[in-house]
């Protein structure tokens, strides 16, 4: 299991190399030069020829790609100075370069965004769950009935809307036609500056739109799971046994059941840590996924290179434990 | 659907009723189904006495685990009606409530099913599913003396170094030591009754051996009715006591192994026997298949069921076997043997041109 933890942090780490390089290329061979966007900024739309030159000049753009790209790993692990026009910004290890909007190096920022998301995503995973698996169990337990059937399709009807749809309805409806009291004012506020009231009733909205959402689909999985497993051999010989039949359900079914919901749920949390575009650009909420919206809006090389790569860590990561987990729970699989 | 009126007895009345352990009458079993009633199982009368095996032969989807499971109450009340009439140990099973069921199954009846690896659930240990199946009908015993139970089982069905294979995982077994650790599982309660449902199609032949030996070992020490399904009449040869043959749902012959191995008066059954070569031990006996198909049991053919697929009707007389269900009525060897057929000699058309094909040598013996 160790060598096997090892084996795959090396390809992620492979994996990370390629990324980087194919964003810094893309930039790089980009249509317009990659300092026009922070040209244009600081001069407030005068930039001349003579200017851009500058700043190309000073950014490195006239070196050769692979120079650049070899000073921004030299800098990931120990630390450079950037320079820009004629300013000087130190960036501390790891460096993952200086905002072209902000100035402020990328790897502070990326922080203290992290909070945020970080706060969507357990909200919404744990609605994912707490909705998803026990009405796709019931679901199951009363397959073919009408209930069943009602509930199939008024799910496929929900997931079936475009997301960012239907969390803007949320929110339309809920603060601006309705102003539920309490929740309307969202947005993210840190707990240990405003408490965990507020914390609370900032992101509420933001878990209602990402749980009924996702929770349908984990209903989805979960009753198609569970029909599978009802339908095994060891269900039978369970009821053989004599046990009651909370048992047979929860204890040999759901257990069954879990494993592939488990992994689906892996990949599902890795992508809400990642930052959650829509809900984080809808409820306001200053996480990695605005974040990466507003770079990718204004060319922000650096901030767009730090949030692809946090996303495909954290995606790298949650693949590792999903597998690792999966091996705890199917005692068949063994790691190699 | 008949109601049957409910008898519900205790543990102690059960053991003590009268006659045989397990009596089925009349049983009839149907699904509803989209394309209309499926009755897979119908007019099943059959016992079976302590310390007996019944063997029930018949191909495939005649109906052989419907009926098993329907003793065990293991069909879903929605997706199948139940009629006739099941006592096990005296107590009326067909329409007795779910927690009574319950207590009877596993504790009083237990059945092993054919594919071990899939019948055994693959996230828990061994051990840990026979404890479960212990501690359910035992809820006074702690943890600790059904893992001891369990171990205890494990070594009784042969399996070795058990006290450290019970933390083994299915999986980890090889196919002869799952289907012993589903033996142990199911009499691990001390059963009266057992259904070991094909229990070694899934093996091979010499683990196969070694299984039959296991349960006939275990039916003497533990004195329960033993019933035996199974496509194989070698497995009916060595282990059956009675026989009922399964043919569209229905018995289409029942009596004791000898009068269903050596006088058989049923053209099905004379096409099970000629399909195994081994039943007289001859080496030069032939293999013949019976042709055909089973009937669909959505509109099973009228009259004899196995008309369709039967050389012997044309000796009946006019076209009986196509239009009227023979009755289960006495064979012509002994009172307890039953077949369901039209044929008026049975006997004679068996000597002179059933027998010469399957078992030439023996044809100068009984004559
Ligand atoms: N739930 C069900 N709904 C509809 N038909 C069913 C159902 N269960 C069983 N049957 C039908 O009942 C018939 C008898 O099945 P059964 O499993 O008893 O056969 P079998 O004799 O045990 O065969 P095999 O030797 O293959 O195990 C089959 O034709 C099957 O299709
Ligand atoms: S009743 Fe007729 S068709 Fe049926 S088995 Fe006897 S001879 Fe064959
Ligand atoms: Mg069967």
């Amino acid at each position: 299991m160790f060598a096997y933890v090892v084996k795959r942090l090396i390809s992620g780490v492979l994996v990370l190399t390629l990324v980087s390089m194919g964003i810094f290329l893309l930039f790089w061979f980009g249509p317009s030069s990659p300092a026009q966007p922070i040209c244009d900024r600081e001069t407030s739309n005068r930039c001349t020829q003579e200017k851009l030159a500058v700043y190309e000049k000073t950014l490195g753009y006239n070196n050769p790609v692979y120079e650049e790209y070899g000073k921004f790993v030299k800098g990931v692990f120990v630390g450079r100075t950037l320079t820009i026009a004629s300013n000087e910004y130190p960036c501390a290890a790891p460096c993952l370069g200086v905002s072209f909007r902000t100035k402020q190096p990328v790897k502070e920022e990326l922080v203290s965004r992290i909070p945020a998301t970080f706060s969507v995503a357990i909200g919404g995973a744990f609605l994912y769950l707490l909705f998803g698996i026990p009405i796709g169990v019931a679901a199951a337990r009363r397959r073919g009935t009408v209930a069943d059937k009602a509930l199939v399709s008024s799910f496929l009807f929900i997931s079936s809307i475009p997301y960012y749809l239907f969390a803007l309805l949320t929110w339309l409806y809920l603060t601006i036609t309705f102003e539920v009291p309490l929740f309307s004012d969202t947005g993210y506020f840190a707990i240990t500056e405003y408490g965990p009231f507020k914390w609370f009733s900032g992101l509420f909205l933001a878990w209602v739109a990402l749980g009924i959402f996702g929770c349908t689909q984990y209903t989805r999985f979960t009753r198609g799971a569970m029909v599978e497993a009802l339908s095994e051999d060891y269900i039978r010989t369970a009821k053989a046994k004599g046990l009651p039949s909370r048992t047979i359900v929860y204890r040999h079914g759901l257990r069954a059941a879990l494993v592939p919901v488990v992994t689906i749920f892996g990949i599902d949390f890795g992508t809400l840590l990642a930052g959650t575009i829509f809900t984080e650009r809808i409820f306001e909420i200053q996480g990695i996924g605005w974040w990466s919206l507003e770079a990718v809006q204004g060319r922000d090389l650096p901030v767009v290179m730090a949030t692809a790569l946090f996303s495909a860590v954290v995606l790298i990561i949650s693949n590792l434990l999903v597998d690792v987990i999966y091996s705890v729970l199917d005692p068949r699989v063994r790691l190699s | 659907m008949t109601s049957v009126p409910m008898t519900q007895s205790s543990a102690a009345e059960r053991d003590q009723h009268e006659g045989p352990f397990l009596q089925v009458e009349n049983l009839k079993v149907t699904f509803p189904t989209q394309d209309g009633p499926v009755t897979a199982v119908s007019g099943l009368t059959y016992s079976v006495e302590k310390g007996k095996t019944l063997g029930i032969v018949g191909e495939s989807g005649s109906g052989k685990s419907v009926s098993s499971m329907a003793v065990m109450g293991l069909h879903d009340a929605k997706s199948a009606q139940i009629s006739g009439s099941i006592r096990v140990g005296g107590t009326e099973v067909v329409g007795l409530s779910e927690s009574h069921m319950r207590g009877l199954r596993g504790n009083s009846m237990a059945m092993i099913f054919q594919d071990a690896l899939a019948a055994l659930h693959p996230f828990y240990k061994i051990g840990g599913q026979l404890e479960e199946a212990y501690l359910v009908h035992h809820s006074s015993a702690s943890k600790r003396d059904a893992r001891r139970k369990a171990i205890e089982m494990l070594d009784r069905v042969g399996i070795p170094q058990p006290d450290r294979r019970v933390d083994d995982f299915p999986h980890q077994f090889s196919g002869g030591m799952r289907q012993r650790a589903m033996i142990a599982m199911g009499l691990i309660n001390d059963p009266s009754l057992l259904i070991a449902d094909e229990p070694t199609t899934a093996l091979d032949v010499t683990v196969q051996a070694q299984i039959l030996d296991l349960l006939q070992d275990l039916q003497r020490e533990f004195n329960s009715a033993v019933i035996i399904i199974t496509h194989d009449l070698g497995v009916i040869a060595e282990m059956a006591d009675d026989v009922l043959v399964m043919y569209a749902g229905r018995c289409v012959e029942y009596g004791t192994a000898k009068q269903i191995l050596t006088s058989p008066e049923m053209p099905y059954t004379w096409g099970l026997l000629s399909s195994i070569p081994d039943v007289t031990a001859s080496t030069d006996a032939r293999l013949i298949p019976i042709p055909g198909n089973p009937p669909s049991l959505l509109r099973p053919p009228p009259g004899c069921s196995f008309h369709p697929r039967c050389v012997h009707s044309s000796k009946v007389a006019g076209d009986l076997c196509s239009t009227e269900l023979p009755e289960l009525l006495p064979a012509s060897s002994g009172t307890a043997h039953l077949k369901r057929c039209h044929l008026t000699d049975p006997v004679g058309v068996y000597r002179s041109e059933v027998l010469p094909e399957i078992a030439p040598e023996l044809v100068e013996e009984t004559r």
